[in-house]
């Protein structure tokens, strides 16, 4: 099925502006066959994963874009990359590497997208607001627009992002639509106690559940307290698009698309039951170094911490002061953004990543033992991408770890 | 076995049915083709050559990169099937495709079609 094309469309094609315009209308247009899409729709603005690293297809596309002329026609972010411009001395990539990553973020910014480098571009002030349509790449920036602002993205991946920023167009289908949005699953929490409930870690946890069972559906969960911060909703979000590949979830009567039930979801879809057995299960599959064990690292900020989190983590250390290197990542506007607290973070030890991940670039090295973290997306992937054996524990518990150097955990929270 | 054509090009090989979806992110090694994912059941496997066969994508939105890099590295799969149509598996093959002349078919079949494709088995595409 080919798309209703507009003359814009054609004009683009035909390359009215360019050959890299042409290039990128003609993905836009070929996604758009394989999404069934009746037409392409206007969209406000871009989040672009395609800007690190990942070898030299990633140049070479880039690089071709430029050749044509190709430039962002609406806003237009950038997510991490695997340097670290404002700490350059904390990666350590050889220097080819280093070289090509720094060409790739360059043609980038060249094609007019905003130096951000943050996976969390929701956490910017000019993020989208609900019904907006965008076209977000970053699996956990995806399923944030979505879930949290009510802002409307299908699943983006590298490529198609800049296309989208430099056409200003996306396919009409998926989450773009009313019905697409709708959830095939609901989960309901039975015999979860409230303590439970206020605690940081069952967030990631619950989201490794959501994409485990969950897949690639819209899924709607309920039973979480209406006042759940959006730092909460990220960890849900950022662990069910790991383990799954969720870029939808409905809290009823949390998120703002989810008044209650009936309004998410899906005609004829199931339930399903999540119990804290279930629970314990998910985090021990994330989790696999005990109690006691001695950690060698730990680092938090995946995705990038919030100012909320940044000062909640150095009030934390300010009392119990880590005793093995303590890394925490976020954005350049967070840490700005938190003025002199990032002073007191250094004065305590915490080594602050910026425009980076220490999950997708050398960062940490040498270590005496495992790592922990409070991250549901970092735990996932981290042994694959790095070799490193994981605890998870909440950011308190992180910090209490660190400054123990081994796993400090409230064991008894979890009913066992 | 039927099909909807997603990305056209033509392959055979044997089949390598995953057990569980697979992030090429974080999952494949595109300088070698090897299943590195630490949870994955398949870890270790090769994907080179193959006809991969899996229900959805998985993750990371870079797996578009990751794939559109192995196919330049000559360690992709031959082919791709899977349950329902993936954005991310899609894109990769494409841009590929433009940048280097080299097509590997992405088809979608349905889960009871997938459920009757065996490992090792010889598969071609297009169905």
């Amino acid at each position: 099925m080919t798309p209703a094309l507009e003359p814009g469309d054609r004009a683009l094609l035909d390359g009215e502006r360019g050959r890299g315009a042409a290039l990128a209308m003609r993905l836009v247009v070929r996604m758009a066959e394989v999404a069934r899409a009746p037409r392409l729709r206007d969209i406000t603005q871009a989040h672009i994963d395609s800007c690190l690293y990942h070898g030299q297809v990633g140049l070479d596309f880039a690089e071709r874009l430029l050749a044509g002329g190709a430039t962002a026609s609406i806003p237009a972010t950038l997510n991490v990359s695997s340097l670290d411009l404002l700490h350059p001395e904390l990666v350590r990539l050889d220097d080819d590497t280093r070289d090509r990553a720094s060409r790739l973020m360059e043609a980038y910014v060249q094609m007019g997208c905003r130096p951000t480098w943050t996976c969390a571009p929701y956490q910017l002030p000019d993020r989208p607001a609900i019904g907006e349509h965008v076209a977000w790449a970053e699996s956990n920036a995806i399923v944030f627009a979505n879930s949290v602002l009510g802002a409307r993205t299908n699943r983006y991946g590298d490529f198609i992002d800049i296309c989208a920023a430099i056409t200003g167009r996306v396919p009409d289908s998926g989450l773009h639509t009313d019905e697409g949005r709708r959830a095939s699953v609901r989960f309901r929490m039975r015999g979860v106690r409230e303590g439970l409930l206020d605690y940081d870690l069952l967030y990631p946890v619950l989201g490794h559940l959501l994409g485990r069972r969950g897949g690639s559906q819209v899924v709607a969960i309920e039973g979480l307290p209406p006042d759940t911060s959006e730092d909460r909703l990220k960890a849900v979000g950022a662990a069910a698009a790991s383990s799954g590949a969720v870029a939808l979830f409905h809290a009823i009567g949390v998120t703002p698309e989810a008044s209650d039930a009936g309004t998410v979801l899906a005609q004829g879809s199931r339930e399903e039951v999540i119990t804290l057995a279930d629970l314990r299960a998910a985090r021990d599959e994330l989790s696999r170094v005990p109690d006691g064990a001695e950690i060698g690292a730990v680092s938090v900020g995946t995705p990038h911490a919030s100012e909320a989190e940044l000062r909640r983590l150095a009030d934390l250390v300010e009392a119990d002061r880590p005793r093995i290197p303590f890394y925490v990542n976020t954005g350049r506007a967070q840490l700005a953004g938190v003025g002199s607290i990032a002073d007191d973070l250094a004065d305590a030890g915490v080594i602050v990543v910026t425009d980076t991940c220490t999950y997708i670039t050398p960062v940490m090295q040498d270590l005496a033992g495992p790592v922990m973290t409070d991250s549901g997306k970092w735990a996932w992937y981290a042994p694959s991408s790095l070799g490193f054996e994981v605890a998870l524990g909440s950011l308190e518990e992180c910090v209490r770890s660190a400054a123990a150097g081994r796993v400090v955990r409230h064991e008894t929270i979890w009913g066992s | 076995m039927e099909g909807r054509i997603l990305v056209e090009g033509d392959a055979t090989g044997p089949a390598l049915v995953l057990d569980e979806p697979l992030s090429f992110w974080g999952g494949l090694d595109p300088a070698t083709g090897e299943i590195v994912e630490a949870n994955h059941p398949q870890r270790g496997s090769v994907v080179t050559g193959t006809i991969l066969v899996m229900r959805s994508g998985r993750g990371s939105s870079s797996s578009a990169t990751v794939l559109a890099e192995a196919i330049r590295a000559r360690t992709a799969p031959a082919g791709i099937i899977l349950g329902a149509p993936d954005d991310i598996i899609v894109i990769g093959a494409l841009v590929a495709a433009e940048l280097y002349g080299v097509s590997i078919p992405v088809v979608v079949a349905s889960p009871t079609t997938l459920g009757t494709i065996r490992n090792g088995e010889e598969v071609s595409l297009p169905p």
